[in-house]
């Protein structure tokens, strides 16, 4: 699995999201700091779920780093978040 | 690890807005530092930039005292605000301006470094 199906399987399983899309970027940011040769370190998601609800944007973003600890630990360097819950 | 804490406590009190970025408001060294400060400056807000590049304490630190693994990082007030994301997020709909409204910071000034 690549890092792209990780998070999406890391996300799946901890937040059960209505709509979930993770987007590898790394290639836009060739030779800036944090990119490295084999890519894999800066993504994109866009996460729709209910467990969301009533939480803040920094609650919902440690949700998020949370489930991806390993993946930040592993060389993930940038991860831009857009997280909604139903109906926002 | 504890001296790099106590620094930074004393960072984000030291000035009503804070932000820890790669490279200097005057030179980003990153885009989503970039971004924030483009969002600091545009509101006109004076705030103080700390280069987490030129220090690699406060680089793991920063992300170890908010429990927050990337920068940029925002605080108003000693407050942790959040990254890129959470910061434009805030400014489009205007709960960043607002906030710093309500914690009795000053606006509309030329922004300082």
């Amino acid at each position: 699995m690549n890092r792209r199906d990780r998070i999406a399987a890391a996300l799946n399983g901890g937040l059960r999201p209505s709509a979930l899309d993770v987007t590898d970027e790394s290639h836009l940011h060739a030779g800036h700091a944090g990119a490295r040769p084999g890519g894999e370190t800066h993504y994109r998601i866009h996460v729709i779920s209910e467990a969301f609800s009533g939480k803040s944007r920094v609650e919902r973003h440690r949700m998020i780093n949370a489930l991806l600890a390993s993946e930040f630990e592993s060389g993930l360097h940038a991860l831009a978040i857009h997280a909604k819950a139903e109906g926002e | 690890m504890t001296n790099a804490h106590d620094r930074i406590d004393a960072e984000v009190k030291s000035s009503d807005v804070v932000l820890f970025m790669k490279g200097t408001p005057q030179f980003p060294m990153c885009g989503f530092s970039g971004q924030v400060v483009q969002i600091l400056d545009y509101i006109g807000v004076p705030y103080k930039g700390i280069n987490v590049l030129e220090d690699g304490d406060i680089r793991q630190g920063i992300k170890d005292y908010s429990n927050w693994p990337t920068i940029p990082q925002l605080y108003v007030k000693g407050e942790f605000i959040g990254g890129c994301d959470i910061a434009r997020e805030m400014f489009q709909s205007g709960e960043l301006q607002q906030l710093l409204a309500d914690k009795g910071v000053s606006v509309g000034q030329k922004a300082s470094a």
